[in-house]
């Protein structure tokens, strides 16, 4: 059972697109791609999703921005970046030399007009593969949030979207819901294709010394190892309410936390605070996840998607 | 690819309270000179996930023989604490030399350096280097009292160096500014700044004034350390507009004619 020679496989089909491996950078937390490219092959990951893209340039929040919690950060970036114009021309382009490379790009906004907006712009890019649309981002007012806490807006989003929308939607779920089972639903009903889950739990951490809160815009979103049991949670509760497929986010640092993610129901993940702290994380965790179904007997990672679950004997 | 993080501690020694120098094989091969003063080390405080964050300490000291850094720190959380129990013999996690440092300009012949606090450890390598270059190093350090001094001895091998206080206990009384006199400033083709951000903002107002051009190294709470987080951003004028720059990656040190301060 234990050949270190066997050959596994841990690819993974989601909505349209083969992913080679279930491990994709999450939005925010590889900005576009650049940076991290000259630590290593970009070509390894299962895909890429890029950072928030909005319709016009938005220069964020007020610094501090970051601060460390107890295993986990908080953050309230706001959604600084360039606007979509300037990232199909100046960023996406790049992404295209990794031929096998899926690129997801996140879209956020303040109303459904300005979503719409950048969605169908969009969707005249060669560059794109799916579109997953931020409905969940804490850092800014009326920015999505409402969106992301009300199933009937959240709904009509997911239709508006929809309607212009050339490539497979992704909705990104809060956990700052009483139900986010009847979030998911009503995304799924209004004909989102994927659910990703979940966005950052909303905090806030106080300096004793200044005796205010810590970041410059108050509250902020909490990620890291410290959410991921309410993450694992929300995507286990999620798997049995929906049929369209469901990416695991939230505190994920090793190989071992992917395989939770999967048998909880998740798809594919998404790791976002990890690359903060090590660069290397996403060719590691992927290395780790082929290890993890190699020292268990796994011939295909998809064998162990929703493993947990009650219908499957977990 | 870049080079592998980990790497070995050589000494750890306390230069007073909850003050330390730290030094630890290159990550680098310094003999590349792929290095600037006022770059930093983005360092994890233990392998484990309770402490997340690295830390951005900046490089002090590059012993280009041994291929040897040495970054000096002051205890300022649970983390920082942390870092303390290293000791030599042990693997830390080490990226960098990471941003960009302070450039050293060919035309330039006498140069000022300003310091306070924490700020003060980049200063040496930079001094180190002027002072190679053949340059005239003038410094001036500002702390909060006595027991804060450091590195005080090892800059007065590259050049004259002006101690302030805030409480009078050592040097003179006062703020690194008062210190920036015409007849001081009328001295220096450059000056190279790095300390908190009242300080920094109150030296290019009066290096403003006394017309010397100069570089800002900038202090923001840092996540990643490479720019993909986008939380350590500082305001600069650039190409005719207000933006915001990562300071990780297109700092921590800019001119200072495009930082702007709140």
């Amino acid at each position: 059972m234990n050949d270190p020679q066997m050959d596994v496989d841990i690819s993974v089909n989601l909505l349209s697109l083969h992913l080679k491996n279930p491990v994709m950078p999450a939005s925010g937390c590889f900005s576009f791609g650049k940076e991290v490219a000259s630590f290593y092959d970009l070509g390894v990951l299962g895909a890429i999703v890029v950072k928030a893209t909005t319709l016009d340039e938005r220069l964020g929040n007020p610094t501090p921005r970051v601060a460390e919690t107890a295993a986990g950060m908080l953050n309230s970036i706001g959604l600084q970046n360039p606007g979509v114009k300037r990232v199909m021309q100046e960023e996406l382009p790049y992404l295209s030399r990794y031929r096998s490379l899926p690129v997801i790009v996140n879209v956020a906004g303040t109303a459904i007009d300005d979503y719409v907006d950048v969605t169908r712009q969009l969707s005249s890019s060669p560059d794109v593969s799916a579109i997953e649309l931020n409905i969940s981002c804490p850092n800014v007012k009326c920015g999505g949030i409402q969106f992301g806490s009300d199933p009937q807006m959240a709904a009509s989003m997911v239709r508006a979207i929809k309607a212009v929308a050339t490539h497979p939607v992704i909705v990104k779920l809060s956990p700052n819901v009483t139900d986010i089972v009847e979030m998911a639903v009503a995304c799924e009903e209004a004909g989102a294709d994927g659910l990703s889950l979940i966005n950052t739990v909303i905090g806030m951490t106080i300096d004793l010394e200044r005796r205010r809160p810590l970041l410059g815009s108050g509250a902020g979103g909490l990620s890291g190892p410290a959410i991921k049991p309410i993450a694992i949670r929300m995507v286990y509760d999620v798997f049995r309410h929906v049929s369209i497929p469901v990416i695991g986010i939230g505190g994920i640092m090793t190989g071992a936390d992917v395989i939770e993610f999967l048998m909880a129901g998740a798809t594919a993940v998404q790791v976002g605070t990890a690359n903060f702290v090590d660069p290397l994380a996403c060719p590691r965790i992927i290395d780790e996840t082929r290890e993890w179904c190699v020292q268990h007997g796994v011939r295909s990672i998809r064998e162990i998607i929703g493993a947990a679950q009650p219908a499957n004997g977990g | 690819m870049a080079p592998m993080p980990d790497v070995e501690v050589f000494a750890h020694e306390t230069l007073g309270k909850d003050l330390y120098a730290l030094t630890f094989a290159s990550p680098i091969d310094l003999r590349a000179g792929n290095y600037q003063p006022g770059q930093f080390l983005h360092i994890r405080v233990s392998q484990s996930f309770d402490f997340l964050l690295r830390r951005p300490l900046s490089l002090c000291y590059a012993d280009v023989d041994q291929n040897r850094l040495t970054v000096v720190y002051r205890t300022q959380g649970a983390g920082t604490r942390r870092l303390t129990a290293c000791k030599p013999g042990d693997v830390i996690d080490v990226l960098g030399p990471l941003g960009q440092g302070f450039p050293i300009r060919a035309q330039d012949h006498r140069t000022l350096l300003i310091g306070g606090g924490v700020g003060v450890p980049p200063l040496l390598e930079l001094a180190k280097q002027l002072r190679a270059s053949g340059k005239t190093v003038q410094t001036v350090v500002g702390f909060q009292t006595a027991g804060q001094l450091m590195l005080v001895e090892e800059l007065a091998a590259y050049g004259e160096v002006t101690v302030m206080t805030d409480d009078g206990s050592a040097g003179t009384r006062g703020l690194v500014t008062t210190a920036l006199t015409a007849e001081l400033c009328s001295l220096a083709d450059r000056y190279y700044a790095c300390g908190p951000s009242p300080m920094l903002k109150a030296v290019q107002q009066t290096m403003r004034v006394r017309n010397v051009p100069g570089y800002l190294s900038l202090e923001e709470r840092m996540g990643c350390g490479i720019g993909i987080c986008v939380g350590c951003v500082h305001a600069v004028y650039r190409d005719g507009q207000l933006t915001n720059a990562k300071t990780c990656r297109e700092g921590p040190v800019f001119d200072e004619r495009e930082v702007v301060f709140a």
